[in-house]
């Protein structure tokens, strides 16, 4: 056993550290430097700077034109983009329709779709979920009627998180109506500049409108945009959940939520003496830092796996539920040590620090983290039965 | 980055824990704990280890050992552990055996450790005092010269195994005030020393400890380990060692709690169904599962860094594992009793051992508290 990084690959980390240093423009770096909140024009350009440098998606295989690194390098480059406080790149093409469209779709459709999600040309959103069809998701009920070259599509799909943004939409849709539940889905391609699609953006507890529902009135999606098999929509939508597990564990973003602890506490005086003095206060965020040193752990562990080429296992069930209540907890610490402060809410600035600017906000949005991607009762209900072998 | 066990490390697995599985069934810890008679374990078990060469796995070839890792020790310690196998192996081999080893010069290493590593003679180590808390630095116990050698007198708590063990590692000071860290020494001495008072005392896991009162005991000056008056690097060494073992063995009582749980759930029925088909029990479990795989991650990173030789990596690594066992060792075994419902307050129910055992660990080498205390210091 082993939990230290090789030579080459700390030169590797090294590289990435000062590329991102000199890469950032000025203004991206002003946000970052106090975790300020990136809008969608600063993520892309932040997207377009990482794709000209070949790192926009780690994950990528070089056949598809990504940078081919091994399992601990894209580690490495996505600890150190998160533990940078660069933007974060938005993961409805990168990281979620990609993949499947390099897994299920064919030739034609890889090469229409991918270059464009890499370059950001193009930006995607997800419909999966439908007012009726949350955590049973095979409930869903929008419906894509055959009509001959094309599907025509009804109904609506909710939080599609940036759909006010997106130029496609990757869903969810049923095709058999006769079929039982899973049966009768199929995944689709849509643009969102069809005719009869309709956006109406959702004002979030965060202060931002990150989610959208939107609805579908005779929309016409050609039978090309059609990804796996018809009826078989539920192999891709469960694949997907599997690649949304590894992406949630957060390790860097916790990381660099722990650090604006830190400085909320050292900047913060009682009594003339920094926050950060007064053993509650330490025991406190010493608390956070152990049990991130435990996620740490565990997502090293199926890292370690994955390079092996093993089957996500039993480590890496528990870094979807672990990873969203830490960040959650992290900011919850955040906003603690603010005192009084934590009353701020979208201020202009100087009211309250810079770096305390966004934890109100992001700490709100963030109760987001244990219900997106699967809740995590849905998981553990996944862990009771997969792993535990608990009867149903 | 490479969590992989070696060959040897797998082949080691497998042996203790078939080992386990036939000569130490549960029932034979609640035998010697019910036995007013011994001394809570079994002479024999202990010397079959050291014929299994598992007691010589952490000393280096030149003292008789197969000069393994903690990593080694703290995989032989979680199937003990699963198994509540009550020898003195952390007290003899982890504590006092490797205080000898890093103390000692070859002849005391020649002196003690093959009758150690062959489970014919059993250590203890003396550390704890009244009001020391769990800093090492804090000893009151004095070793004063003499013409001949040394002159201890001091009272030590809750020494592990001091109650049978034929030595005692004993940490005293020999220079400085209480909370010095300068003026620490390491002295073995010899359980009939005239002077020595050593009472048996019980401990909640049904294991037995010593209070030993040391009351102008003379030692010659071989029983001097080391330099004297610097040894609290080694005491903080072989401290952090033991606290990476009592993790592995906290692991080992984890997983089986988890693994008898589970198993009830699955057998035990209530309105006419399985109750683990109960969605309040089954997240339950899943909550102990998620805490036991934690704690198996932070258990590699404790076993991996107590052998650091940067002392600030080594204490932080096994602090936040000794965290992750205080906040979910407990709570896996608190779980385990509650979904045993009922029958999980018998003593006849195996998983209130694993509870209790696993208490004794969480005060043993540094609470949460205190733990936490370190993660959080400067450096």
């Amino acid at each position: 056993m082993d939990l230290s990084f090789s030579p080459e690959e700390l030169a590797f980390r090294d590289e990435v550290r000062e590329w991102i240093r000199t890469a950032m423009p000025p203004r991206l770096r002003a946000i970052a430097e106090v975790d300020g909140h990136f809008g969608v024009d600063e993520t892309m350009e932040w997207h377009r700077i990482l794709h000209r440098k070949g790192w926009v998606a780690p994950h990528w295989p070089r056949k598809f034109g990504g940078p081919g690194l091994d399992v601990t390098r894209r580690f490495i480059l996505t600890e150190e983009l998160e533990l940078s406080g660069a933007p974060q790149l938005l993961p409805f093409g990168l990281s979620m329709v990609g993949p499947l469209i390099m897994q299920f779709g064919d030739e034609a459709q890889q090469a229409r779709y991918l270059p464009k999600i890499l370059s950001g040309e193009e930006k995607w959103c997800q419909g999966y979920s439908e007012p009726n069809a949350g955590s049973d998701l095979a409930a869903v009920r929008l419906t894509a009627e055959d009509a001959g070259d094309h599907f025509v599509l009804n109904g609506q799909k909710t939080w599609t998180t940036y759909a006010q943004y997106a130029d496609w939409i990757f869903l969810l849709a049923r095709t058999d109506t006769g079929a039982k539940k899973q049966a009768g889905i199929s995944f689709l391609l849509c643009d969102m500049k069809s005719e009869g699609v309709r956006v109406r953006p959702t004002l979030t507890i965060g202060g931002t409108h990150a989610f959208c529902d939107t609805f579908f009135e005779d929309v016409r999606v050609p039978k090309e945009n059609l990804v796996g098999p018809l009826h078989g929509g539920w192999t891709l939508a469960k694949a997907l959940l599997g690649h949304e597990r590894t992406l949630v564990a957060a390790v860097g973003s916790s990381a660099r939520t722990l650090l604006r602890a830190k400085r909320i506490a050292q900047s913060t005086t009682r009594g003339g003496r920094p926050l950060a003095d007064d053993p509650v206060v330490r025991a406190k965020i010493a608390r956070m830092e152990c049990r991130l040193e435990a996620l740490k752990m565990a997502n090293y562990r199926a890292l370690a796996g994955a390079k092996q080429g093993h089957a996500p296992g039993a480590e890496s069930s528990i870094l979807k539920l672990c990873g969203s209540e830490i960040i959650q907890g992290m900011y919850e610490l955040c906003l603690d040590l603010m005192g009084a402060d934590a009353l701020t809410w979208m201020n202009e600035p100087g009211v309250v620090p810079a770096w305390e600017d966004w934890v109100g906000p992001n700490y709100n949005y963030l109760r987001a983290a244990t219900i997106y991607a699967g809740s995590n009762e849905i998981q553990k209900n996944i862990i009771a039965k997969l792993i535990l072998g608990l009867p149903s | 980055m490479n969590f992989d066990l070696t060959d040897d490390q797998r082949l080691l697995v497998d042996t203790v824990t078939s080992f386990v599985k036939k000569e130490s069934p549960v029932e034979r810890f609640r035998k010697l704990r019910d036995d007013e008679e011994g001394v809570g374990w079994s002479r024999d078990v202990m010397r079959k280890f050291g014929e299994l060469g598992w007691l010589a796995v952490p000393f280096s070839e030149d003292d008789g050992g197969l000069g393994g890792s903690m990593v080694d020790v703290a995989l032989i310690l979680e199937q003990l552990g699963a198994a509540l196998a009550p020898e003195p192996f952390l007290a003899s081999i982890v504590l006092g055996g490797l205080a000898i080893a890093h103390a000692g010069d070859a002849a005391q290493r020649a002196r003690w450790l093959p009758d150690v590593i062959a489970g014919d003679k059993t250590l203890a180590f003396a550390h704890l005092e009244e009001g020391s808390r769990y800093d090492a630095h804090h000893v009151s116990t004095r070793a004063e010269r003499t013409g001949t050698g040394f002159r201890l007198t001091g009272r030590k708590r809750w020494v592990l195994n001091g109650h049978a063990a034929d030595a005692i590692v004993v940490v005293a000071r020999t220079s400085g005030d209480v909370g010095a860290r300068e003026g620490i020494s390491l002295f073995v001495v010899d359980r009939g020393a005239p002077g020595v008072q050593i009472t048996t005392v019980r401990t909640m896991d049904g294991h037995r400890a010593a209070m030993i009162a040391l009351d102008g005991v003379e030692v010659g000056a071989e029983s001097l380990l080391g330099t004297e008056g610097a040894a609290l690097p080694i005491v903080e060494r072989v401290l952090d060692g033991a606290t990476a073992a009592a993790c592995a063995e906290g692991l080992g009582l984890m997983t089986q709690s988890l693994q008898r749980t589970r198993d009830y759930l699955v057998d035990r029925e209530q309105f006419g169904v399985k109750i683990g088909t109960f969605q309040a029990l089954q997240h339950r479990a899943v909550d102990m599962f998620v805490e036991t795989e934690l704690t198996r991650g932070t258990t590699i990173l404790a076993a991996l860094r107590a052998d650091d030789p940067d002392p600030l990596q080594r204490m932080r690594g096994v602090s936040v594992a000794k965290v992750q066992l205080a906040r979910g060792g407990r709570y896996v075994v608190q779980q385990a009793i509650q979904l045993h419902g009922g029958i999980g307050i018998t003593d006849e129910a195996d998983v209130g051992l694993y509870f209790k055992r696993m208490h004794v660990l969480e005060s043993l080498f540094g609470d949460e508290d205190w733990h936490l205390s370190r993660v959080s210091s400067p450096g």
